[in-house]
């Protein structure tokens, strides 16, 4: 791999920056993988790129239906924290985060990781407790939680409607400063180059329709650029992961629903964190490029449009408008939306499924770009090994058969949730 | 935003209505443990047409089913649940 350097920059302005070479290859697929990953979102790439640097498997292949990182990972609002109520959930997330603390060394690839505070808002004294709990629970396993008053933060947020007739009134809140965003396309990239310079082969335009079988096992894939063998397969599409399941003849507790954002044209920094709420919601943002970034609740009702409905952004907008009221001023560029596979606890799922050889990473919901890193992290593992990780062995499939599921709201187990 | 035409108002607003499950999804009475746990926390989830349980919450507060396309959203057929729908 071409390293990245400012030395390499200087060097290319002597002769026109003509030493850049694409980052990655775009190889024909071979007759056999040793494991083939389904999905070339962030996550089926970490997965790649750490079963080569950590598992040293180089017979490996991403196959993706489009183009690297145009799902999910591409529309996401990039928020990145570990601020779970839930033991499994903290653990795994905290685990991530702590590798996105070093990606941008790590992918020798600038992922813009900004670790500008992710904070909750408080709404009431219920909210505070619940605040105070999350945040305690955390801190018992060593997780940065700041319980913040109203005063701390009005001056962290200066343009919060802080006044008490304010239509969502703020009595306090709960900051991760660790904390933050990243640069969704970026992550996808420096993960491909970085697997591609071990060898991965990232095959774009190429979507999975099939499983090849022989007898309980899956032994290939069936694809728009023919039949690919291999030892193991992992699916790894995000919202379609029902879809993809079903080709293999299993029904999973998942229903795909749609997930809009928005961003508002270029202003000065005014949102200096990640805004959240205990309560509501809805989430701001403000990007590098100076755009405000905002998304709310799913539309709750089963979607593959990837198109959303404009009632639901209303919901959110009118939410964002109440807590920061300069915010009514801007004029809204872009809406977009992303097909989100919402599980039924809320968790993800990273394991096996009843068919042999064939894995499972989905039911991210609308908060699984966070986990990139941890997810590729365990699900290399998952599948180098063919048993979990510490980390993910609490989000098998089982789990909602045995009634061990972990409830990402950490408000109790509700199945009806979604 | 779709336009559900309810079997007792006419087209209404899809805001007026709330999704609840898909008909797969509701166990029959008297199944295995096993096979209602199956039915109740796994869906065909399918990338095409599905059979739907909706409640328009805000009208006339009935259930019924709706068979929508996931991906077009287009509606083929809206039928009325419950007593009222007995002959
Ligand atoms: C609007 C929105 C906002 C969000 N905000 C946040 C946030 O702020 N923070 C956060 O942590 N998470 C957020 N999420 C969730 C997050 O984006 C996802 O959980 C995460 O990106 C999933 O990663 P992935 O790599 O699995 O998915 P993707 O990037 O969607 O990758 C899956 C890939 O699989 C491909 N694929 C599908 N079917 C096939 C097939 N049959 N054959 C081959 N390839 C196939 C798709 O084309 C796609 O590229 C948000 C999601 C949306 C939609």
């Amino acid at each position: 791999m071409n390293r990245y350097s400012a030395f390499g920059l200087l060097r290319g302005a002597l002769n026109g920056q003509k030493h850049w070479q694409p980052a990655w290859r775009d190889p024909e697929p071979k007759a056999h993988y040793d494991i083939i990953i389904i999905g070339g979102g962030g996550h089926g790439l970490a997965t790649a790129y750490y079963l080569a640097k950590v598992h040293g498997l180089r017979n490996i292949a991403v196959l993706e239906k489009g183009w690297i990182g145009g799902g999910n990972t591409g529309r996401n609002t990039t928020i990145v924290r570990s601020n779970y109520r839930l033991k499994p959930l903290h653990d795994l997330f905290e685990f991530g985060l702590k590798l996105w603390h070093n990606l941008s060394d790590e992918l020798n690839y600038n992922v813009m990781f900004s670790p500008r505070g992710a904070m909750f808002l408080g709404h009431s004294d219920a909210d505070m407790v619940k605040l105070a709990e999350r945040g305690d629970a955390m801190r018992c396993d060593g997780i940065d939680a700041d319980l913040m008053t109203r005063d701390e933060v009005a001056k962290l947020e200066p343009l919060l409607d802080m006044s008490r007739n304010a239509r969502f009134p703020i009595e306090g809140g709960l900051i991760q400063r660790r904390g933050g965003t990243a640069r969704h396309d970026a992550v996808a990239w420096g993960y491909a180059r970085g697997a591609d310079s071990f060898g991965v082969d990232i095959i774009q335009k190429c979507e999975v329709n099939g499983f090849i079988r022989d007898g309980d096992a899956v032994v290939g894939v069936e694809t728009t650029r023919g039949r690919i063998g291999a030892g193991r397969v992992g699916i790894c599409v995000a919202g379609h992961s029902g879809h993809v399941a079903g080709l293999a003849g299993l029904k999973l507790p998942i229903e795909s629903q749609t997930l809009q954002a928005m961003v508002t044209e270029g202003v000065k920094p005014m949102i200096n964190s990640v805004i959240m709420s205990q309560s509501l919601h809805c989430y701001i943002s403000q990007s590098d490029k100076g755009g405000i970034v905002f998304g709310g609740d799913p539309d709750n009702w089963p979607s593959y449009a990837q198109r959303g409905h404009p009632m639901v952004m209303e919901g959110a907008i009118a939410q964002g408008l109440a807590l920061v009221p300069a915010l009514s001023r801007l004029r809204m560029v872009r809406t977009w939306s992303g097909v989100t596979d919402m599980s039924f606890d809320g968790s993800p799922i990273i394991g096996e499924t009843p068919v042999r050889n064939l894995y499972l990473n989905g039911g991210w919901c609308y908060g699984g770009f966070k986990a990139t890193p941890a997810s590729g992290w365990t699900y290399a593992h998952t599948l180098a090994t063919g048993s979990p990780h510490a980390l993910n062995a609490p989000f098998s499939l089982e789990r909602f058969m045995t009634g061990a599921t972990i409830d990402e709201t950490g408000t109790g187990p509700m199945p009806n949730s979604r | 935003m779709m336009l559900i035409n309810c079997p007792h108002c006419g087209p209404r607003a899809q805001s007026e209505f709330i999704y609840e499950r898909t008909v797969d999804s509701v166990p029959p009475a008297g199944v295995s443990n096993d096979k209602a746990m199956q039915t109740l926390f796994t869906r065909g989830n399918p990338r095409g047409v599905d059979e739907e349980i909706w409640r328009h919450t805000f009208g006339c507060r009935a259930w019924m089913v709706v068979t929508r396309h996931r991906v077009t959203n287009g509606i083929s057929h809206v039928r009325a649940v419950g007593p009222e729908a007995l002959p």
